[in-house]
């Protein structure tokens, strides 16, 4: 009942894409073999492939307004995205026949460079989109960051309510691991799920408490040294709980990761189409110019 | 005490406050009797600075206080005015116990205990009801109130809040803030609580921040003390009397339902429904001479229409028969009639020609008749389609129709006759299409009107019942067999009614019975290793337990009500009998029998599928029609279905795709599933919530935000909200950044909070139906993630799952 984006109406895209590509080639190879000149941009049939190609790159780049025109009727957006994704890998060859394989250090091949940039960078997403979504749903269990957040808080207060009945020193740095347990943050911290949580000993120094290992092991210490019976069980329960605690925050870690992958290719695929584009231009005014 | 008045009007809401005041405009002897300490109070208690409508627009206001849509300030205001300029004699505090006495001499005595005199009564008190009160010495001090308008004014007092309700609670949370609060609790826990008051009132005993009384009566109140405080609560709690000090007591114990107590001082009701209205003539007088009932409680919810009548009844009690201000709108919806008929006789002939409104009290007559539909179609011109999601109810006023009851089969149903019942009591689709013949003139009357009748006169309702039990049996079972030889054995036909996860019958039962879903949706399930597997869902309009009838002797296996459902049911002597006059039937049936079994069968292999059958069940989705599913597996979570559900529709998302539970990698998010009943649709005052025939459950512009259908929603997808002010094309937003783009306009509508000349208005999904193309969310998803789907389909998808 669902497709995924590729297999979108049995892949009609796919075929219309090899079908771009396989002419394309034919264009290519029938022009090394009639000519004395070698393929390149500058003869009919790479003026051809070329404005077929700047032709794919608007449309590709139409994406951006078509996934934004919410009352259009023509198709539908994921139609839209299936023959985007197979059109803009067809152009990876369509561009590379235009270009005859001379490459050299000018505008020329740093629009080509540009271009591949996009679709590599295309190609990332789209196996982001489609491996990822899955992940997501094992690990958060259907349950959303709040919710996952809420379930922390719960058992945050169970925590705290637990540690009153153990000795004060322990249980200001209990409190302290709550309350300096950090994740997300900058992008950078939420795409390597970096754990920048402290505890606070003895009021004062602070100490990385990564996966809560620094309070699991201080927990540990004073449960062998403990007497009172009473005590041993808080800390033991303590230590439940901040296995539990671990769990959640892994889940919300993974979650968030999930979420800034699938949307951190786009701040490079976009504004790196951008670039394209004003390359595009460059190069093919130059080439008027230099012709 | 002795003097007698003319009127004492009961009730200073709208309709009262019309009443009284024409009466002081005339001179008559009159007071107006309020149980508050103000004017209108159900609008009293609304929120500061909300819109109120003036809904119908197209009703004259006949009153000599105004009225228009305003702020509820402007309009307290402006009715206090009205009140101080006819110098209306209103005594507030003065809630009225008990009726005595006949017409000319009625006994009004006062909570006070005093005693009015008065030839006539007007009722105008509304449905909301009295405040219950805390019933022991002292009730009455003035330090005891029974609502709290704004919990910010109250600042370090000691407030006492009596109740476990919602509404108790949700004070008590939110005075803490300031006072000192203590709630004091019949019984040991908070059984009638939402779920969150429930864990936000225990959070904040158990964090001390409210001390509760557990388990505690209050034994009386009094006044003053050397304590310094207003005065003092006495309890009693299983430990003993407590005497509490303080500023406030709040008893929020619920209301006394206004129909007992207008019961009590003997006004008639034609039903014990709940929801009838009490008898009435065409001048508002009800079953006691001179004892008039006006407003809510007479069945107009809308502000206009009480003052209208308010003023109304005045003018007939001194017997003037003026005409009602409806009557320009009646005037106007029968000028297409073909006679040349005064509106009262086209009433009158209505009630003649129609057998089934014969019964019906004038005025209630009259009321269905304002929000009907009269019309005069063409020969042959369609009236409804087979399929179609309409659910209005047609009477044949002239001529005739032809029912195309199955293709090519056509029925001829003429003057006096009615149509259209099926889909009004089962809100399902038109099962059948319909056609005009010559002459033809229709009444056609909205389903929630009609509901409104059938609730409140049994003689209709059991026409219906019949009727539909008949062309039921005769549309799935027999349709070569007349109705006239259905009639003797559809009277063994029975209809039941099933609560949610109520069996219809088990596995192993005997098995005598079918049963014809007429609303909501059943599974049928199967036992597997000691647990009940759902194995497929039939919604209504189908049958279940047919197997059984063809002698297999047991059940075979359990069927389950997924939502409030009603059935008709045959037993197998009449069933066969139904066989006996079509032998074919026998035939159909084993054919359906062995289709079913074959898709049990598919099913049966994978109890993870019946999981998930269970799973979309418990969301309720067996009363949708069209609900909109999220395969996790692909939603990236970009939120475009939400963007393109704002801007197509004034800037309000009317899905929320985050919220809402997940099972096996299907996400139902919180968004409208347009229920074959719609729970919406029950309550709204100005009728603005319609189904169209596409099945769209929508909100016209009439919608007068009163919020009846955000609380009746289950699923909490409808919101109250305010349309966004218009966006810049997406061209200079792109390229020049011009006003905010594509699902940013948090802005806007932070600034239209604080605007509140605009009003807010009721808003959920309608299926995007003036889209060509269909639902936004769905078309916009750029994945495929977003799928709505109609309950037929959850079979394929979980296979597809599977």
């Amino acid at each position: 009942m669902y497709q995924s984006i590729l297999s979108y109406k049995n892949a009609r895209w796919l075929w219309v894409a090899l079908g771009l590509a396989a002419l394309s080639l034919i264009a290519y190879l029938s022009e090394s073999y009639d000519h004395s000149e070698p393929p390149n941009g500058g003869t009919w049939i790479g003026y051809g492939l070329g404005t077929v190609g700047a032709g794919l790159i608007f449309w590709l780049l139409y994406f951006g307004r078509r996934k934004r025109d919410y009352a259009s009727n023509t198709g539908t957006v994921q139609g839209w995205l299936s023959a985007h994704v197979y059109l803009g890998t067809a152009l990876l060859v369509v561009a590379t026949a235009h270009t005859g394989l001379q490459f050299g250090w000018n505008v020329h091949t740093l629009f080509y460079v540009l271009m591949c940039l996009v679709i590599f960078s295309g190609f990332f997403g789209v196996w982001a989109y489609l491996h990822y979504p899955g992940i997501l749903s094992v690990s958060a269990d259907g349950k959303t960051i709040d919710e996952l957040c809420r379930d922390l808080a719960d058992v945050d207060k169970q925590a705290r309510r637990t540690a009153e009945r153990i000795d004060p020193q322990l249980r200001l740095a209990v409190g302290s691991a709550i309350d300096r347990t950090a994740f997300g943050g900058t992008a950078w911290k939420q795409l390597m799920r970096r754990d920048s949580s402290e505890i606070v000993l003895d009021g004062v120094t602070r100490e990385p408490n990564i996966r809560q290992a620094r309070i699991v092991q201080l927990l540990a210490q004073r449960l062998s040294n403990a007497s009172r019976n009473d005590e041993v069980a808080a800390i033991s329960q303590i230590m439940d709980l901040v296995g539990s605690r671990n769990q959640i925050l892994r889940r919300i870690r993974r979650t968030i990761q999930i979420q800034a992958i699938l949307r951190v290719w786009l701040y490079v695929h976009v504004p790196l189409s951008f670039a394209t584009v004003a390359a595009l231009i460059v190069h093919v005014i130059s080439v008027f110019i230099y012709w | 005490m002795s003097e007698r008045l003319k009127v004492a009007v009961v009730g200073a809401g709208p309709g009262g406050i019309s009443a009284a005041a024409h009466a002081a405009e005339l001179g008559l002897p009159h007071v107006l009797l309020e149980a508050s300490e103000k004017h209108a109070d159900t609008i009293q208690k609304y929120q500061k600075g909300k819109h109120v409508m003036a809904e119908p627009g197209v009703l004259p206001l006949r009153s000599p206080v105004g009225f228009e849509a305003g702020t509820r300030e402007v309009i307290l205001g402006e009715w206090e005015r009205g009140l101080a300029a006819t110098k209306t004699n209103v005594k507030y505090r003065g809630r009225v116990d008990k009726i005595e006495g006949v017409k000319g001499d009625f006994k009004l005595t006062l909570g006070s205990g005093d005693v009015i005199n008065a030839e006539h009564v007007i009722l105008g008190i509304g449905v909301q009801g009295n405040p219950r009160r805390l019933g022991c010495p002292g009730e009455d001090s003035l330090f005891i109130q029974y609502q709290l308008d704004d919990p910010d004014e109250y600042h370090g007092e000691t407030i006492i809040v009596v109740g476990a309700g919602d509404a108790a609670i949700e004070n008590v949370l939110a005075l803490a803030k300031n006072n000192t609060v203590h709630i004091v609790n019949r019984k040991d826990e908070f059984a009638r609580a939402k779920e969150g008051n429930l864990n936000g009132i225990t959070q904040a005993i158990s964090a001390k921040k409210v001390n509760c009384f557990f388990n505690t009566g209050v034994s009386r109140v009094d006044v003053g003390g050397d304590h310094g405080k207003a005065g003092a609560i006495v309890l009693s709690t299983p430990s003993g009397e407590a005497v509490v000090p303080c500023d406030r007591i709040i008893a929020r114990l619920g209301a006394v339902p206004q129909r007992g107590l207008v019961e009590s001082w003997g006004v008639g009701f034609p039903s014990k429904d709940a929801t009838s209205l009490p008898v009435l003539s065409t001048k508002y007088e009800s079953s006691v001479p001179g004892m008039y009932v006006i407003g809510a409680l007479a069945g107009y919810p809308l502000i206009k229409q009480a003052m209208n009548q308010g003023y109304e009844v005045v003018e007939y009690i001194l017997g003037n028969a003026i005409k009602p201000a409806d009557h320009p709108l009646l005037e106007e919806k029968f000028s297409v009639l073909p006679y040349s008929l005064e509106v009262d006789d086209v009433i009158d002939l209505m009630q003649e020609r129609i057998p089934i409104f014969a019964e019906v009290n004038p005025l209630v007559f009259r009321e269905l008749l304002l929000d009907s539909n009269v019309s005069v179609p063409g020969p042959g011109e369609v009236i409804f389609e087979r399929n179609d999601y309409t659910n209005s109810f047609f009477t044949i006023l002239d001529g005739s129709v032809s029912i195309e009851v199955a293709p090519g089969v056509n029925i001829k149903s003429s003057q006096g006759n009615f149509f259209g019942e099926m889909s009004l009591l089962s809100g399902r689709r038109r099962s059948a299409t319909v056609r005009a013949g010559d002459f033809c003139v229709l009444v056609e009357t909205p389903r929630r009107t009609m509901n409104k009748l059938v609730a409140s006169v049994d003689a209709v309702k059991r026409v219906l019942d019949e009727t539909f039990i008949l062309r039921t049996i005769q549309q799935r079972f027999t349709p070569n067999v007349s109705i006239e030889e259905l009639r003797p054995i559809a009277k063994n036909a029975k209809i039941n009614q099933f609560k949610p996860n109520e069996t219809l019958f088990v596995e192993g039962d005997e098995a005598d019975t079918l049963h014809l879903i007429r609303n909501g949706s059943v599974t049928v399930g199967k036992m597997f290793d000691g647990r009940e597997i759902p194995m497929a869902y039939v919604a209504a309009g189908n049958y279940v337990g047919e197997m059984g009838l063809l002698g297999r002797g047991l059940r075979t296996s359990t069927v389950r009500a997924t939502v409030k459902t009603e059935t008709v049911s045959l037993d197998s002597d009449t069933f066969l009998e139904l066989v006996r006059k079509e032998p074919q039937l026998m035939e159909t049936l084993q054919r359906q029998v062995q289709e079913r079994a074959a898709a049990n069968v598919a099913l049966q292999s994978d109890s993870d599928a019946g999981d998930l059958l269970h799973f979309l069940m418990k969301q309720g989705l067996g009363e949708a029609t069209d609900v909109l599913l999220i395969d996790e597996q692909l939603c990236v979570g970009c939120d475009n279905c939400e963007v393109a559900c704002a801007e197509t529709h004034e800037g309000t998302s009317r899905l929320n795709r985050k919220a809402g539970p997940s099972f096996a990698k299907i996400h139902v998010p919180t968004s409208c599933r347009h229920c074959e009943d719609p729970h919406c649709m029950k309550d709204c005052p100005p009728d603005a919530l319609k189904r169209s025939p596409g099945g769209e459950v929508f909100i016209q512009d009439n919608c007068i935000g009163c919020g009846n259908c955000e609380r009746n929603c289950p699923y909490g997808v409808i919101q109250m909200a305010y349309p966004a002010p218009p966006k810049p094309s997406i061209w200079s937003w792109m390229f020049f950044g011009a006003g905010p783009g594509p699902g940013q306009d948090k802005s806007a509508k932070k600034k239209a909070d604080k605007d509140l000349s605009a009003a807010k208005k009721a808003v959920k999904c309608d299926m995007c139906m003036d889209l060509p193309g269909g639902a936004a969310c769905v078309r916009a998803c750029p994945t495929g993630a977003a799928l709505r789907i109609n309950p037929e389909e959850f079979v394929s998808l979980i296979r597809s799952q599977a």
